[in-house]
């Protein structure tokens, strides 16, 4: 990093700390959330109701239409050609026979690629969402094996395949760097992560440990794991003059907008984009080179172009999470209260991305601890961009903390669950905030009960024919976040229908229906007369459908845009209203109107004040305010997770039997929705301990399981009965009570198997994914 | 996918006729072929559609088992007698690719499916001398966890992927091959070759050789057969080894034992040396596992799958101690 660039983060850094410090020694009521959300004391039943998904039966009939499923007029499919060297240029380019192919309508390449502005990369600013920062096809360099190099438009999908296998491309090679080890030895810097350093420092925690009277230190790692979403990459585009349609599968239809605009030279209201379904988001569904390519080549071609990634293409342009080597060190008195907990380590970036997998993320806020010396360092290798994955830093970073905690557990001759519970902190460890809310020991103990977590027996005694068994637990960590940004509309009519608007997205997890369930209680109506309006970038609000923040973002939006409608609703009652003189503060939405708080009969329906004030419809919109509760409290939804694993003793290999999550993570706004959010992190959080890895090529810097075939996710065959449980406690400062749940499944998980696996045999692997051959 | 015509077969003689113009290709299930088109790595001419000739399964006077080339694997899978007299065969069917896929999948096509490496599948990216002979392999110093342990060359380390195979491998089953120069039979395993130096020639079938028919022999009624498949998941992955073997006692003796191995090889690998050194001995633990070390003496594993020797010389025993405790 330049002298510049570590000047201005500097200054960023320190009017950040200022503001950060106001905002903590700020009343509680001054912050967004100080009060607590109505809807978490008064509700009319819609919330914690476990309705089925509203995009369930078009899914179902096949009547949802995904981006892929675009059809327009005139349209051409796209094939693209990807690198085969992880560094160099393109010394030549033979598109000759591509060209002359039946149907083909163009081949693009850095030779006749419209000129465009490189993408912004995610998180050098708030509307960045590509995973670099790279010129998309405007030279012949090469920065990593599998960089798009040539676009064939045909008017087939099948002719466009055809043509591009008959592309012929001669590289030079330059020197690169593709090794994890090799990578690290040239060097490491510090990584930062929204914003801020990935380091921190709480006393002297290495003499801490030294003087510990028990400690564990170990090494652990995790490999590179591809996104593998069901649905994969797509996008259908036209050009309308100089407007550009685009139909996307993305968890941000607004920063798609903004970033295309940019790229293009194009004001940003001359892009549209919907994303009405996304098949599986997980952190994957940003920007990455085939939009732009699609645009370009659209425009190059004066046609629509459906650009369809291949599963393979997925594995090749879609960033990755990086690998990880952590120290883990705990120390801890005779008692077994923690002195020390240090973890440290290093993961991969590109020159050319800004994403250091934070794997020490959820480790500040976990144990009473009295020093902390936590640092991610980044080492940087020429490969396909490293981004976020579900639980980015979480998912991998409790997997080393909880072994070692269970570790620990075995040292001292503890139960690992008390262990934790004797090192529950009041406050945040760390940064001395308070929580939020907080009540993973409750989660523990129920799920403890639940599980039968009493029957463990000491490692390696309890066999079952040729299967070892075992019982595991770690906890899981995911924080609250609501990023800015978030804007609403409600619009009601006479019939006293709501239609909520929001840029917000659906990725299969249940956003509009919980959000109806939300809008209906909130304005005291039956779920039938309303309507969530989402995915289309010409809606209100920047919403980023990531770090688990989607619910919270919408809930505050719609918090505001409920406020002002309900000032404007009593102001258009006027005197002769039963509401009259109440203040919004006053009054809550019931049986299809507004009532006074304590007094139910001071009510008028909606229907009667927007006719007794002639209008037919009444449409507001207001912003969320700033996050700053976020800065304020110390917010994180927590979990327990318990499992059962077998281990065969012959051949090594691990099938989970059982498996509970017990999660504390604010009210659950809809059972049925949230159960699957549980379940699908919980059955990623498997894969993630026991198979995903991506086979990468060390030497070229290839990835070489670019099919489902070679890269393995959990089948069903693999995916056990899965128990969850919740709390249900609300969290005071949060829209409705609740926090994101999309990513903390994930996260535990790989230590809960990881530990079980221990109980069963005795061995302790540190090396995910723990696949047979480490446990012969 | 590179274009290509195609024909449906009426009977065998229409099938072999079909295929005598260059770059003709048989098309069973499509299962793995037209995957491999799909990724440009097979480019035929033509497809000969043999998916219409003979499906029948039939039990033969002398015991043995008849099954044609088009018969698709659920069906042979669900078979009452093959249930019932060849459960190593059911059960290696059953143990892959899924449901859909062996509704699919041909007897035939599954016998002539490929080898399997990452580096093969790479068109663009990788050199395999099976793909473009000469241009070298990328596996042997590559990523190679899932490869050969047994009768590698420099050359080609790919495994066979086959379930199915090893069964057949084990059961000594026999292909009935129909030709332009007429008929032949040829024993399952010696329809395979080596890779040695020209991996890209997997089987001893002349260009428009079609299997017709496959022969399972008949074997004695108290013969215990089973197949152990160890893999990365539970399913829908592919071997890391695998295990076929049939066992016939008398008393605690080993009067007759037959064992293939899968996920060792380029081909189905028929344990010959472990048979030898276990017909006629006694049928205990510390015989099987010196006969599985003996079988696997030979083993050259390369830097990521030396765990398949023990792997394989375990389960090996396993398969062999549960056929002869009668709980396979």
């Amino acid at each position: 990093m330049s002298i510049i660039n570590d000047a201005a983060e500097a200054a960023k850094s320190l009017a950040f700390k200022v503001m950060k410090k106001a905002v903590e020694n700020a009343p509680d009521r001054w912050m967004p959330g100080g009060t607590p959300d109505p809807l978490i004391r008064r509700q009319h039943g819609q919330i914690g109701r476990p309705i089925s998904r509203i995009d369930g039966p078009l899914k179902v009939e096949g009547s949802a239409r995904f981006a892929a499923e675009v059809a327009l007029d005139n349209m051409t499919y796209a094939a693209i050609a990807f690198s085969t060297i992880a560094r160099g240029r393109i010394a030549s380019l033979d598109v000759g026979d591509a060209e002359a192919a039946p149907g083909v309508v163009l081949v693009m390449s850095y030779r006749n690629a419209p000129r465009m502005k490189p993408m912004q990369a995610l998180g050098s600013s708030e509307m960045a969402l590509s995973g670099d920062d790279l010129p998309v096809m405007q030279d012949d360099v090469i920065h990593w094996n599998g960089q798009p190099v040539a676009v064939v438009l045909a008017e087939t999908q099948e002719q466009a395949d055809y043509a591009r296998s008959l592309i012929r491309i001669g590289y030079e090679i330059w020197p690169s760097t593709t090794a994890f080890e090799v990578a690290k030895a040239a060097g490491t810097e510090t990584g930062f992560f929204l914003g801020q350093p990935l380091h921190v420092k709480v006393g002297d925690a290495e003499s801490a440990l030294a003087a510990a009277p028990f400690r564990v230190d170990g090494l652990y790692r995790t490999p590179r794991h591809s996104h593998a979403a069901i649905e994969p990459h797509a996008t259908t585009v036209a050009w309308n003059e100089d407007a550009l349609v685009v139909h996307d599968a993305t968890q941000g239809v607004t920063h798609t907008a903004w970033q295309l605009s940019r790229v293009f030279g194009i004001p940003q209201e001359k892009v549209h984009v919907t994303s009405p379904y996304v098949g599986g988001g997980f952190g994957s569904k940003g920007l990455w080179q085939h939009q732009v390519l699609g645009a370009a080549a659209a425009k190059l071609a004066r046609r629509p172009v459906r650009i369809t990634l291949s599963r393979e293409g997925v594995f090749r342009i879609v960033g990755v999470r990086s690998p990880t080597e952590q120290r883990v060190a705990i120390g801890a008195d005779e008692r077994g209260c923690f002195t020390a907990i240090v973890h440290t380590g290093t993961a991969l970036m590109t020159p050319h991305n800004f994403m250091p997998e934070p794997f020490i993320a959820g480790t500040g806020n976990s144990y009473a601890a009295e020093t902390f010396k936590l640092d991610v360092q980044i080492a940087r290798i020429n490969s396909v961009a490293s981004t976020f994955m579900r639980g980015p830093g979480e998912a991998v970073g409790t997997f080393a903390l909880e072994c070692a905690v269970d570790e620990l557990a075995e040292l001292i001759g503890l139960d690992p669950i008390e262990l934790r519970i004797r090192n529950e902190p009041e406050r945040n460890p760390t940064d001395g905030r308070p929580f939020s809310s907080r009540n993973i020991v409750e989660a523990y103990r129920a799920g403890a009960e639940r599980f039968g977590w009493s029957t463990r027996q000491a490692p390696g005694t309890r066999r079952e024919g040729e299967w070892l068994v075992g019982l595991g637990c770690a906890t899981g960590t995911y924080p609250y976040y609501r990023m800015p940004g978030g804007v609403a509309r409600l619009t009601i009519d006479r019939d006293g229908c709501v239609r909520a608007s929001v840029a917000a997205h659906e990725m299969g997890m249940g956003t509009a229906t919980a959000h109806t369930q939300v809008v209906a209680d909130r304005m005291g109506l039956p779920l039938d007369k309303i309507t969530v309006e989402y995915g289309d970038s010409i809606l209100p609000g920047v919403f980023l459908a990531g770090g688990s923040q989607q619910t919270a973002a919408i809930g505050a939006a719609i918090i505001a845009a409920h406020r002002t409608l309900v000032a404007k609703l009593i102001r258009l009652a006027g005197n002769d209203s039963p509401i009259a003189g109440l203040r919004p503060d006053e009054v809550t939405g019931l049986d299809g109107g507004l009532a006074k708080l304590d007094d139910a009969e001071r009510r008028e329906s909606y229907a009667s004040i927007l006719a007794r004030a002639k209008l037919p419809e009444l449409t507001v919109e207001a912003k969320a305010p700033l996050p700053l509760e976020m800065l304020h409290w110390s917010m994180h939804s927590q979990a327990a997770m318990f499992c059962e694993a077998r281990v065969n003793a012959v051949t090594g290999e691990t099938r989970i039997a059982r498996f509970l999550g017990s999660f504390d993570c604010g009210r659950i706004v809809n059972p049925k929705t949230a159960a699957s959010q549980f379940r699908g992190g919980i059955i990623m959080g498997l894969g993630l301990a026991l198979m995903e890895e991506t086979a990468f090529d060390e030497r070229t810097g290839r990835v070489m399981s670019p099919s489902l075939a070679e890269y393995h996710v959990p089948a069903h065959l693999d995916v056990p009965p899965i128990d969850v449980m919740w709390t249900d406690i609300p969290d005071p400062h949060t829209p409705m009570g609740a926090r994101g749940i999309g990513e903390i499944g994930i996260t535990g998980t790989g230590a809960a198997v990881a530990n079980a696996i221990y109980n069963a045999t005795g061995k302790r692997i540190r090396d995910l994914p723990i696949t047979l051959d480490k446990l012969l | 996918m590179t274009p290509f015509s195609f024909a449906r077969a009426g009977d065998v003689g229409d099938a072999v006729r079909l295929a005598a113009t260059q770059g003709a290709r048989y098309l069973g299930g499509g299962t793995n072929l037209v995957d491999l088109m799909r990724e440009t790595i097979e480019r035929p001419a033509t497809l000969v559609d043999v998916t219409g000739l003979s499906q029948t399964i039939e039990e033969r006077a002398d015991g043995s088992l008849l099954i044609g080339a088009a018969a698709r694997n659920t069906a042979v899978a669900e078979h009452t007698s093959v249930r019932a007299r060849y459960p190593v065969l059911a059960r290696a069917i059953l143990s892959g690719a899924s449901g859909q896929i062996r509704n699919m999948a041909t007897v035939g096509g599954n016998i002539l499916q490929r080898t399997r490496c990452a580096y093969f599948y790479d068109t663009d990216g990788a050199r395999c001398n099976k793909r473009s002979p000469g241009d070298g392999c990328d596996a042997v110093g590559g990523l190679n966890r899932a490869h050969a342990i047994l009768g590698a060359s420099p050359f080609c380390v790919a495994t066979h992927p086959s379930d199915m195979c090893v069964a057949l491998a084990a059961l000594d089953a026999v292909v009935c091959l129909e030709g332009a120069d007429g008929s032949r039979r040829l024993p399952l395993v010696d329809l395979y070759r080596m890779p040695e130096e020209r991996p890209d020639i997997e089987t001893a079938l002349a260009p428009d050789e079609l299997i017709i028919a496959l022969e399972i022999p008949a074997s004695p009624p108290s013969t215990r057969s089973t197949y152990r498949k160890v893999r990365d998941r539970a399913s829908y992955a592919f071997a890391l080894v695998s295990v076929g073997a049939s066992l016939l006692l008398e008393g605690d003796r080993i009067a007759d034992v037959r064992i293939a191995l899968g996920g060792v090889a380029h081909k189905p690998w028929r344990a010959r040396s472990a048979e030898k050194l276990l017909r006629g001995a006694r049928a205990d633990d510390e015989m099987f596992r010196h006969a599985a070390r003996a079988e696997l003496a030979a083993a050259t594993p390369l830097a990521h799958n030396a765990f398949k020797v023990e792997l394989a010389e375990r389960t090996m025993t396993a398969v062999l101690r549960d056929l002869a405790e009668d709980v396979a």
